[in-house]
């Protein structure tokens, strides 16, 4: 049967025993208006459930009983006993029309016209006498009511309907003044099997007992624990029985608070139904794995988020009609929420068709907001910029609609989760859409949780944070490396962020070495990050009690449990120490806290990387775009003039510059060289060996301190250092550069403005600091698009420079768009791109480019910019 | 027990006014000086037990306690007081008492007899008391040979709702 239909027969019989008593009452007591309205409000409900579930014919009698009942109420229909029979009579049909439909799962066929029709003439005044008189004689009653009845349980049903008064309560129904009232013991013992099958119980009453098993388990986890220490103790049979018990007991207790989540989005169809009128837009709700089951309580709490996110997709993420179409997407779209179990906990899906997040609207919205600077921003992957709609002051409707953005933000939806110890995660496609991902566990009784030590104390982690566990040690893979205070590991391909849980608990550190220990890998949301702890115990199911009040300030700890051996401990909460982790960084320096944090969300265009050694053992790394060829010299080639190391190499000097100035180039063999090269310029950068060419993500995790090194990254699983080009080149043709030439420059008031657009955070963090050396101001833009927001914004600049390849939109776009009207169409353009061919360069000045540098050409970039910028070359 | 037949005595721990003759209270020693809690506010005198450190908690706590399944935390009344911790080497004992539905467990150096004071010889506090000891302290008892200075628990504990 039906959930739906289940509900409803157990509902309904349980309204239909109440309004018989209430209803003999009624007759007792005709004035009392409390007991009228709950009986109008029971036959309502009844009426309106049969209504949703669309049950025409039990929708009709009760709409006119209800309408009798009404009169009643208002005053205008005395209560009489006549009355009063014709509602009995009326209740029996829908007791009789709730039979067929229990044994049948639907209506039995016919109609209650005669009965309505009494029922009528009732409310409308004019039928008292009709309806005694249909009630007195109710013998030809079964004859007109449906005579084919489809199923056999439902024949004796005309004789119940021929017994107006036969409630089921017979104490009360004997002073019945109703004369024909012949209490029907059979009609009682054909009670709702529904109904008798199962039971309805206070919510109180569930959580009392679920708590007394929770104590229950942590009684006999003392046993056990106690037992253990035992050498063939008598009790060890018993207690493995009493342990098995307790355990079904647990899972039996657990399941009584078991609700599938379906209970959670009745009201989502609906939602999306106002919704895609409000707004214009088709959409489907697709709902997968209702009847999944989650604790009650759970339940509760996820119930407004979902309903915010499903909203959210709806308003925010699916693109109106004509959108769609335009880009090639069905008219409809759908939003699908997705519920299955894995490993222990709920995954719930929302998932949308629609349009995506949009980076933009966040970024600007973030620096409206205040919640960033723009500085902030430009170093952000898309995955850390998207993460802001979790922040609280967080909106991103640009206009409040009536549907979202009711000062109920993301914000809320994460603390919502994460209160109940579930994490939340995003992604998203521009134009494909965006799913998020809730993982919550199944019940918040019982947790598994590691129970680890520091500082001679015990913790609990919930296990449902912990993604792996790792022993540091000096002389093993993984050692606890420092960074200006600040605890790294390397984990695989990553630098892991460590917290010092003694540090953060402001716990004396009893451990004289500081690089050994345990690291919990930890994850909350998108970010993973280590946790030191001495030592590590076992995993224990713990029953999470709530903190006092005097300790519900401190947000590292989410509540604290008693451990098998009947010792408190406290409950870590790893949300907690996630913010505080970033409190401490940033107060210690900010510089390492971004890096810790950039290398929490790997993200990032890939790009081929050259790997090679020079100097050290540490592996070096440079965009293979930037390398000109790999040359490899004799090194009885290399000429040695005015100190420095030179080549003739292809017609012209070549400077060969070493990495660091102790470094010593071979003297014996082949020298290996990388050639970075300019339209007039070589420079060879002499290198032990050539490792290899790699395609990742180039992700700086932590910024350089040495001079011709951008930073350090993970490449190719190893701590890459990334040489600064830039700085070489200028070790190169540093006599060109005069910075005498650049004086004039330096006067803030005159100083040019540029606007450097290039999407490689690489080229940006390289060039930026050339401009501004040589005395321009800069300011740097991802993508033309953001380029535009500048124009929008009404900011002027003296030249642009730009890169050609950008996703989105190419750089001959951008100057083509550029020079079709504005402020801007006579603005001086660089394009900068690493590949210089002659169709390019044509193409580039056709869509009107004023210039064209290669992108590592400083010099050149200097030059250009000056000719066009000083010269007044703007004129194109 | 018969002391719950004793008059109620109000939550402020004064006192009431009442018709008999005095209230009880259970007693106890801290550095030296007698302290008394009304009876009807305690639950429990513990012996000394392994209490667990509560990092970055407000220092007058000492840590949080197994009590029968019940997670009870616990509260150094020396540290209330401005006392320097004990240093005479002997266990402290402890007495659980309910303030706002919740119970918390006080350590006190030596807990002592229940003791009946007769209403006559309560005095409110005297007014050059040091202000840490004014704040937890609801009246003294004139006893013969000392004085008892009774425990107000919802003052001692009122920091619990100004960290919540």
């Amino acid at each position: 049967m039906d959930d739906l239909l289940r509900d409803f027969l157990t509902e309904t019989n349980e309204n239909m025993a109440q309004l018989d008593l209430q209803l003999v009452e009624l007759e007792q007591n005709p004035n009392n208006p409390g007991l009228l309205s709950s009986i109008f409000r029971l036959v309502h409900t009844i009426k309106g459930t049969c209504g949703f579930l669309g049950l025409p014919r039990l929708e009709k009698v009760a709409h006119a009983s209800e309408n009798v009942l009404g009169k009643f109420r208002d005053g205008v229909l005395p209560v009489t006993p006549a009355a009063v029979t014709l509602i009995f009579r009326s209740l029996d049909q829908i007791k009789s029309l709730l039979a067929v439909l229990e044994a049948t799962e639907k209506e039995p066929d016919g109609n209650d016209a005669d009965l309505i029709q009494a029922l009528n003439d009732m409310s409308e005044g004019k039928g008292l006498d009709v309806a005694v008189a249909a009630a007195a004689s109710a013998a030809p009653e079964p004859q007109e009511t449906p005579a084919p009845e489809p199923v056999a349980e439902a024949a004796p049903e005309p004789e119940r309907v021929a017994a107006p008064a036969a409630q089921p309560a017979p104490a009360k129904a004997a002073p019945a003044p109703v004369a024909a009232a012949p209490a029907a013991d059979h009609a009682e013992a054909k009670d709702s099997a529904v109904a008798a099958s199962s039971v309805r119980l206070s919510v109180d009453l569930l959580e009392n007992l679920m708590t007394q098993v929770s104590e229950l388990v942590l009684a006999r986890n003392q046993l056990m624990q106690l037992n253990r220490t035992q050498k063939d103790s008598v009790f060890t049979t018993s207690l493995q029985r009493l342990n098995h018990i307790v355990s079904e007991l647990q899972d039996g207790v657990m399941k009584t608070r078991m609700q599938p989540i379906g209970n959670a989005w009745t009201k989502l169809p609906r939602i999306i139904r106002d919704l895609s009128r409000e707004l214009n837009k088709k959409i489907d709700l697709v709902m997968l794995g209702a009847e999944t089951e989650l604790d009650r309580q759970v339940l509760e709490l996820i119930k407004d988020p979902l309903t915010h996110m499903v909203r959210n997709s709806a308003d925010h993420g699916i693109e109106l009609p004509a959108d769609r179409v335009a880009a090639g997407k069905p008219e409809t779209g759908t939003v699908t929420l997705n519920a299955y179990h894995e490993g222990g906990h709920i995954i719930i899906e929302i998932k949308d068709d629609g349009k995506g997040l949009a980076i933009e609207k966040i970024k600007a919205k973030a620096i409206q907001n205040g919640l960033a600077t723009e500085a902030d921003i430009s170093g952000m992957s898309d995955q850390q910029i998207m993460q802001f709609i979790f922040k609280p002051g967080f909106s991103t409707a640009a206009a409040v609609t009536s549907v979202s953005g009711r000062g109920v933000g993301m914000d809320v939806v994460r603390t919502n989760v994460e209160k109940i110890g579930g994490t939340i995660e995003m992604f998203s496609t521009v134009g494909k859409g965006s799913r998020f991902q809730i993982k919550i566990p199944l019940t918040l009784a019982i947790v598994s949780a590691l129970i680890v030590e520091v500082a001679e104390d015990r913790y609990a982690i919930p296990q449902l944070n912990v993604v792996e566990l790792v022993r540091a040690s000096e002389n093993s893979e993984y050692k606890i490396e420092y960074i200006s205070n600040t605890p790294v590991l390397r984990l695989r391909n990553r630098l892991l962020p460590l917290v010092s849980l003694a540090q953060l608990m402001q716990l004396p550190i009893t451990k004289s070495d500081v690089h050994k220990g345990f690291v919990v890998v930890a994850q909350v949301g998108n970010s993973l990050f280590g946790i030191m702890v001495d030592r590590v115990f076992d995993t224990e199911e713990i029953v999470v009690k709530p903190v006092s009040r005097a300790l519900r300030h401190i947000t590292l700890f989410s509540g604290n449990t008693i451990l098998g051996d009947g010792s408190v401990v406290m409950i870590l909460d790893p949300n907690g120490i996630a913010a505080h982790a970033g409190d401490i960084q940033s107060s210690n320096n900010a510089q390492t806290d971004t890096a810790a944090k950039s290398s929490v969300v790997r993200q990032g265009s890939k790009q081929s990387l050259l790997l090679f050694r020079a100097g050290s053992a540490v592996p070096k790394a440079v965009p293979l775009s930037l390398v000109a060829r790999l040359e490899d010299f004799d090194v009885h080639d290399i000429e040695h003039a005015n100190g420095r190391a030179l080549i003739q190499y292809r017609g012209h000097l070549m400077p060969i510059v070493a990495i660091a100035p102790e470094y010593q180039l071979k003297q014996e063999g082949r020298q290996a060289v990388l050639v970075f090269s300019d339209r007039d310029h070589s420079m060879g950068l002499a290198v032990d060996e050539i490792l290899d060419i790699v395609d990742e993500a180039m992700n700086i995790e932590l910024t350089g301190d040495r001079t011709g090194q951008m930073g350090t990254a993970i490449i190719a699983g190893k701590a890459t250092e990334i040489i600064d080009v830039g700085y070489f080149l200028d070790k190169a043709f540093g006599d060109w550069f005069d910075p005498a030439h650049e004086g004039a420059f330096n006067d803030p008031q005159s100083r040019n403005r540029i606007l450097l657009v290039d999407d490689s955070a690489f080229f940006r963090n390289l060039l930026t600091p050339v401009l501004t050396l040589a005395g321009y101001q800069v300011t740097t833009a991802e993508n033309p698009k953001d380029a535009m927001k500048y124009y929008e914004e009404g900011m002027e600049f003296d030249a642009i420079v730009s890169d050609i390849e950008m996703p989105q939109m190419s750089g001959f776009d951008f100057v083509s768009q550029l020079r079709r009207e504005g402020r801007w169409s006579k603005l001086p353009v660089i394009a900068m791109s690493s590949h210089t061919n002659p169709r390019d360069l044509e193409r580039g000045a056709e869509v009107g480019f004023n210039d064209y540098v290669a992108k590592f050409d400083r010099e050149g970039l200097l030059q250009v910019l000056h000719q066009h910028i000083r010269g007044g070359g703007a004129a194109s | 027990m018969t002391m719950s037949q004793l008059p109620a005595v109000a939550s402020t721990g004064r006192p009431p006014i009442l018709a008999s003759e005095g209230s009880d209270y259970v007693t106890m020693f801290i550095a030296g000086q007698l302290f008394g809690i009304p009876v009807l506010q305690v639950h429990d005198v513990l012996s000394p037990q392994k209490i667990t450190r509560v990092p970055l908690a407000p220092p007058q706590i000492a840590g949080s306690l197994n009590l029968r399944g019940r997670i009870v935390t616990t509260v150094d009344v020396r540290t209330c007081l401005g006392l320097p911790p004990r240093d005479d080497g002997k266990k402290s004992m402890s007495i659980v008492v309910d303030c706002g539905n919740e119970s918390f467990n006080l350590i006190v150096d030596q807990v002592g007899e229940v003791m009946i004071m007769p209403h006559h010889q309560y005095e409110p506090n005297p007014p050059t008391l040091d202000q840490r000891w004014r704040d937890v302290a609801g009246g003294v008892f004139r006893m013969d040979g000392r004085l008892m200075v009774v425990l107000d628990v919802n003052r001692l504990l009122s920091f619990v709702n100004d960290a919540a």
